[in-house]
């Protein structure tokens, strides 16, 4: 096998493993349980968290 | 956990059973300086090369003062020098903040990426005006710069990954994900991009490592991905910071901040080839270009709803707080030039709209609307809290700043939105033989007016900008202007109509 047979096997694998990567990350990030739902309003919060433990305006 | 500011004379808010954390803000002060500095230069010599478009004679007949070579001055002073020191001061406020660490590497380091930047930026400009430019869109210094410019950029990734490392924070806030993909990215462009060799050792002339369509084909998939992570990326990050703190609320949906980060890094990375359409570049490439450019839609709108939507319930600051204002208005660029940038990508309206002003009116749709705007919002945010003032010296005139400029982005946009149309009309027009109905020179002569109208916008946001100046330099002395409240308490707590 040459190597442009090796690239144009690889090439439609590759596109589909960066869709699938893809669809993986935003499923994660919009998974309907209320722990993501509580973690992601958490991590919201961050900036605001120095204020909060220096009882002072940033 | 207690945090104190490097400052001499802050206030120390730990007790000593606390963990101390001392935030490097002295470096972020110097960033602020230069981009205050810069932001001006830029704007100024945008003014002026816009007046010498419009009136060739001031271009003084000196090689030096021309056009050609001051144009890379005015575009590399804006993006690097202005947007530059923005992320830069910005992204070292932020890191430290979100991840309660202060800087990797000590305030040592951190000066060496001060002054090592600005070397590189005082070097480039001096080598256009001298002539010594290896002609390449945006990346126009010599190799002995580029190579400058790469330690002192690795340096910047070391300090700012190992600040992350360091964070007592167990999550990386969504910021810094964009800070970080816009250093790491400009690091891999930059590099690639200019890739080089030297004529002599002691000479500044080098021939690229690229030839014709692959030359193209490399420098604007750095062009354009400059656009997309050196004014995208980073200036995400700072909406990201910058919009939930000044409207003192978490941002809308953290959720859509993760997936529009991700999309547009999937995304992004494609569009380059959209600057070369109908040329010798592949037609599938050029399509390519194209397709990933019109999907770029998807996340920079949900980019831009999630930074508007975070003023959700409390859309009433905006008559208050021009602050706000103007960072949201930047969002609001951000949301029209990122409309506009795939719609021009189209190969049709390209067809059309390239190599024709309404280019520039696009680019200064995102360069002043979005960029600018957001910095300047930036300084207005980080000067107070920096030099520790209890507020900003006038709010009033932050909203002239806001006002005067607006009008200046309006004048310049509509301007070469019309001039770019009927550039791009008169070029394709054929009369009944089949011959072109318009010289070259007829094109220039029918511009000239818009030029005009472009140059009054320009002189507008320079005002506005040496506004702010007086601005801050009164609020870093520590001054406060008395002034009247925008509106009075009972209208500012009516709901927004």
């Amino acid at each position: 096998m040459d190597m442009k047979a090796i690239a144009d096997t690889l090439y439609p694998i590759w596109v589909l493993l960066f869709v699938i990567l893809f669809v993986a990350i935003v499923a994660w990030t919009w998974w309907p349980s209320r722990r993501q739902k509580e973690r992601m309003e958490d991590h919201a919060k961050i900036p605001f968290r120095e204020d909060e433990e220096n009882g002072q305006p940033s | 956990m207690a945090v104190v500011s490097s400052m001499p004379g802050a206030a120390e808010h730990a007790s000593e059973d606390r963990e101390v954390i001392v935030y490097n803000e002295d470096v972020v002060r110097l960033f602020v300086i230069a981009t205050a500095f810069w932001g001006v230069a830029a704007i100024a010599v945008g003014v002026i090369i816009a007046l010498q478009l419009a009136f060739p004679v001031l271009n003084l007949g000196f090689e030096w003062t021309s056009f050609g070579r001051l144009r890379p001055v005015h575009t590399s002073a804006a993006i690097f020098a202005f947007g530059g020191n923005a992320l830069f001061a910005t992204s070292f406020y932020v890191v430290q903040r979100t991840c309660r660490a202060t800087l990797f590497g000590g305030p040592d380091v951190a000066r060496f990426i001060f002054w090592g930047y600005q070397a590189f930026i005082v070097m480039a400009a001096l080598g256009y005006v001298f002539g010594i430019t290896q002609s390449k869109e945006y990346a126009e210094p010599e190799w002995f710069v580029d190579l400058w410019l790469t330690i002192v950029w690795v340096v910047y990734l070391v300090v700012f990954v190992g600040t992350i490392m360091r964070r007592r924070e167990p999550h990386i806030y969504v910021a810094n994900w964009f800070y970080l993909a816009f250093i790491v990215t400009i690091a891999m462009l930059h590099v690639v991009n200019n890739l080089a060799v030297p004529v002599s050792f002691f000479g500044a002339k080098s021939y690229i490592a690229y030839a014709g369509v692959q030359d193209a084909l490399t420098q604007w998939w750095y062009g354009h991905n400059a656009v997309g992570f050196f004014l995208t990326a980073g200036f995400l990050g700072m909406m990201y910071y910058l919009i939930p703190k000044q409207a003192e609320r978490p941002v809308y949906s953290y959720r859509l901040s993760i997936v529009h980060f991700w999309s547009l890094i999937f995304l992004y990375i494609w569009a380059g080839p959209h600057h070369l359409h109908y040329t010798a570049l592949p037609d599938w490439a050029q399509t390519l270009g194209m397709t990933f450019s019109i999907m770029l839609w998807m996340p920079s709108w949900g980019g831009m709803i999630n930074g508007i939507m975070t003023l959700s319930g409390a859309w009433y600051k905006l008559r208050t707080d021009p602050v706000l204002r103007m960072l949201v208005t930047s969002v609001a660029f951000y949301g029209m030039a990122t409309f506009e940038g795939p719609l021009m990508s189209v190969k049709q309206v390209n067809a059309l709209s390239h190599y024709t002003d309404w280019t520039i009116g696009h680019v200064h749709s995102g360069a002043l609307g979005w960029v600018a705007f957001i910095s300047f919002g930036a300084l207005y945010f980080l000067v107070p809290r920096l030099w520790k003032r209890e507020r900003l010296y006038s709010l009033r005139l932050v909203s002239y700043h806001f006002w005067v400029s607006t009008i200046g982005i309006v004048l310049y946009i509509t301007s070469m939105w019309v001039s770019g149309i009927l550039q791009g009309l008169m070029w394709r027009s054929y009369d009944s033989l089949g011959f072109l109905q318009y010289s070259f020179v007829e094109t220039v002569e029918a511009m000239h007016p818009f030029y005009v109208v472009r140059a009054g916008g320009g002189i507008l946001f320079l005002i506005g900008s040496i506004i702010m100046i007086y601005n801050l330099v009164r609020t870093a002395r520590g001054d406060l202007r008395e002034e009247k409240a925008f509106v009075t308490p009972q209208a500012a707590a009516a709901p927004a109509e």
